[in-house]
C-alpha cells in the first residue's frame, strides 16, 4: 500500500520544527531517517497531515565527547555510530542493528523515539544511564532515558517535542550480548552488562515493553557473586512476554546464556584494564 | 513539489507529491524500472540503491528526500560500451540469479560492500547479502558470484579466478 498524503516541510532548524509540529497540533511527525516511519505510513496505521523533515537540520549530526559522556546528535547515522571509537560499546549495538541499508537511514533520535523494545539503542541508553535532550515551545529539557520509555513504541516525549541529542555516560567495563534469528533481525534478547561511574547495570532488551534493568542481579554482581548465580537471577527477576517468536521459558533461557556472555566480556575487560 | 537529482550521472527534474517514494519516482517518473519493489517495508531489499554513495531501501525514502542527490540505480552498472560490471558477470557465470527479482537489489549490496570492503570474506560476505532476501537460489550462486567478482575486482585482467559454480564451493560449518 502507498502512504495517504501529507504535506512535506524540509526544517533548516529545530526551533522551526516544533512550529510546524505546535501548529500541526497532534497531526504532525518528524521524518529522520525514516526506517521505521515509513512502514507505518505505507501500511496507514497512521496519517498525520505533515511530516517535518529534520534530515538536513545543521549541527544536529555529530558526535562529541563532553567530560565521561559522548553526545550523540539526533541526525547520527546507524552506520556512523557502528564506526566510531569514542564509545566502543555504542559501536558494538550498532552494529546489531538491521542491515547496511538499513544503517545508512536510521538515526540514533529516531531509535530513541520510536522505543521499540526489541531496538540495541534503548536499552544502550538505559543501560549507561543517558540522558535525552528534548525541545519543545517551552525550551529544552534533559529526560533520563529510564523516564523516557513508558511503554512498547511510547515515550514521555511530547507531541511538539523533539529529541536534538542523546548523552551516554561511558561505561569503565561494559558486556554486550544478543540472541536474534538472524544477524541484522530485532532481538530476541540483548543483554548488556555495564560499570558506570562505579555501580554495575544489567539491563534487558526484547523481553518486555522496555528495556528492563534486572536489580537482584545488579546487586550480585555487586556482591561478586558467581556468573552463572547472577545469570539465573537475572532470567528469574525479568518479566519478559511470550510472542510467535518465543515462549517465556525459552526467553528466561535465552536470558541466562545472554547474561552470562555479556559478563564474560564485561569480565575480560577487567582484566585488561587491570 | 519541483525536484532534481542526479540518477547514473543523468539529471533528472521532477514535479512529484511528497507521499511519492524515491522507488516509485525512479520507476514510474525516470522510466528507470530495473530497481524492484517486493516488501515496500525495507525488509526484502529488492529496492535496494545507492544514495549520493550510500546503500538505502527505495522503498523507505521519498522522492522530494533525494533533493540534490546523487542516486544510482542497477541501469548505471552497465559500461556506457554495454559491457557488463564485474559483480553483473559474476553473477552471470556464477548462477546468482534465477527468476532475477531480487538481482537488482543483490547487485547494488554487493558492489556497494565491494567498493568499501575489497578483501570481504566469506563470512562478510554472507552476513552483508543476508539483508537480501531471495526466494530462488538458497543464496549459494550469489556467495560465490560475489566471491567472485571480488577477484575479478581485484585483478581485471586476469582470468577470473573465483569459483565458477556454486558446487564448487567447499562449505564452511555454520
Ligand atoms: C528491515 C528493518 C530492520 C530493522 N532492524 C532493526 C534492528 O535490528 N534494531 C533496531 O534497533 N532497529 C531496527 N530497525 C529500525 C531502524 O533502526 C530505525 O532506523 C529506527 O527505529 C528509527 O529511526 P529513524 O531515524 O529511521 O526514524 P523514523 O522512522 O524517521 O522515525 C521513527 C519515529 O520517531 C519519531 N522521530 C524521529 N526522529 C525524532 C526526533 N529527533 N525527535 C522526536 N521524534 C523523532 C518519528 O516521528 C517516528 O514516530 C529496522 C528497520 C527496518 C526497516
Ligand atoms: S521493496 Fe524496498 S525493501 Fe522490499
Ligand atoms: S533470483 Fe528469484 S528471488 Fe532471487
Amino acid at each position: 500500500m502507498k502512504c495517504a498524503p501529507f504535506d512535506y516541510v524540509r526544517a533548516a532548524s529545530v526551533e522551526e520544527t516544533v512550529k510546524v509540529l505546535g501548529e500541526a497540533d497532534g497531526d504532525g511527525k518528524i521524518l529522520a531517517g525514516g526506517q521505521s516511519l515509513v512502514p507505518v505510513l505505507a501500511l496507514r496505521m497512521a496519517r498525520p497531515a505533515v511530516l517535518v523533515d529534520v534530515n538536513r537540520i545543521p549541527g544536529l549530526s555529530s558526535i562529541r565527547r563532553i567530560d565521561d559522556t559522548v553526545e550523540v546528535g539526533a541526525t547520527v547515522r546507524h552506520s556512523r555510530l557502528a564506526e566510531q571509537t569514542e564509545h566502543p560499546l555504542l559501536a558494538e549495538a550498532a552494529r546489531w542493528i538491521g542491515h547496511t541499508a538499513i544503517r545508512s537511514r536510521g538515526t540514533a533520535g529516531g531509535s530513541i523515539a520510536h522505543a521499540d523494545p526489541s531496538a540495541e539503542l534503548p536499552v544502550v541508553a538505559v543501560a549507561t544511564g543517558a540522558t535525552v535532550t528534548v525541545t519543545g515551545p517551552r525550551g529544552s529539557r534533559d529526560v533520563d532515558a529510564e523516564e523516557l520509555f513508558v511503554g512498547a513504541l511510547t515515550t514521555s516525549i511530547e507531541e511538539d517535542e523533539m529529541i536534538t541529542a542523546i548523552r551516554f555516560p561511558q561505561p569503565d567495563r561494559w558486556g554486550f550480548a544478543e540472541f536474534a534469528r538472524r544477524h541484522g533481525d530485532f532481538a530476541l534478547v540483548t543483554a548488556v552488562v555495564t560499570e558506570v561511574r562505579g555501580r554495575p547495570r544489567i539491563t534487558f532488551g526484547g523481553v518486555g515493553s522496555v528495556p528492563q534493568r534486572a536489580a537482584a542481579a545488579e546487586q550480585a554482581l555487586a556482591d561478586r557473586r558467581p556468573a552463572a548465580e547472577i545469570a539465573h537471577i537475572a532470567a528469574e527477576e525479568i518479566e519478559p512476554t511470550a510472542d510467535l517468536h518465543g515462549s517465556v521459558e525459552f526467553r528466561r533461557a535465552i536470558a541466562t546464556e545472554m547474561t552470562r556472555r555479556a559478563l564474560a566480556q564485561f569480565d575480560s575487560v577487567r582484566e585488561q584494564s587491570r | 513539489m519541483k525536484i532534481s537529482f542526479s540518477v547514473n550521472g543523468e539529471r533528472a527534474d521532477l514535479d512529484v507529491e511528497p507521499r511519492r517514494t524515491l522507488a516509485d519516482a525512479l520507476r514510474e517518473d525516470c522510466g528507470l524500472t530495473g530497481t524492484h519493489l517486493g516488501c515496500e517495508h525495507g525488509v526484502c531489499g529488492a529496492c535496494t540503491i545507492l544514495v549520493d554513495g550510500e546503500p538505502v531501501r527505495a522503498c523507505l525514502m521519498f522522492a522530494v528526500q533525494a533533493d540534490g542527490a546523487s542516486v544510482s540505480t542497477v541501469e548505471g552498472l552497465q559500461g556506457t560500451d554495454g559491457e557488463l560490471h564485474p559483480v553483473q558477470e559474476a553473477f552471470v557465470a556464477c548462477h546468482g540469479l534465477q527468476c532475477g527479482f531480487c538481482t537488482p537489489g543483490m547487485l547494488m549490496s554487493a558492489c556497494h560492500l565491494l567498493d568499501t570492503r575489497p578483501d570481504a570474506d566469506r563470512e562478510t560476505i554472507r552476513a552483508e547479502m543476508s539483508g537480501n532476501i531471495c526466494r530462488c537460489t538458497g543464496y549459494q550462486g550469489i556467495v560465490a558470484a560475489v566471491e567472485r567478482a571480488r577477484a575479478d575486482m581485484r585483478d581485471p585482467a586476469g582470468p577470473g579466478e573465483g569459483p565458477v559454480h556454486p558446487w564448487e564451493v567447499t562449505f564452511s560449518e555454520e
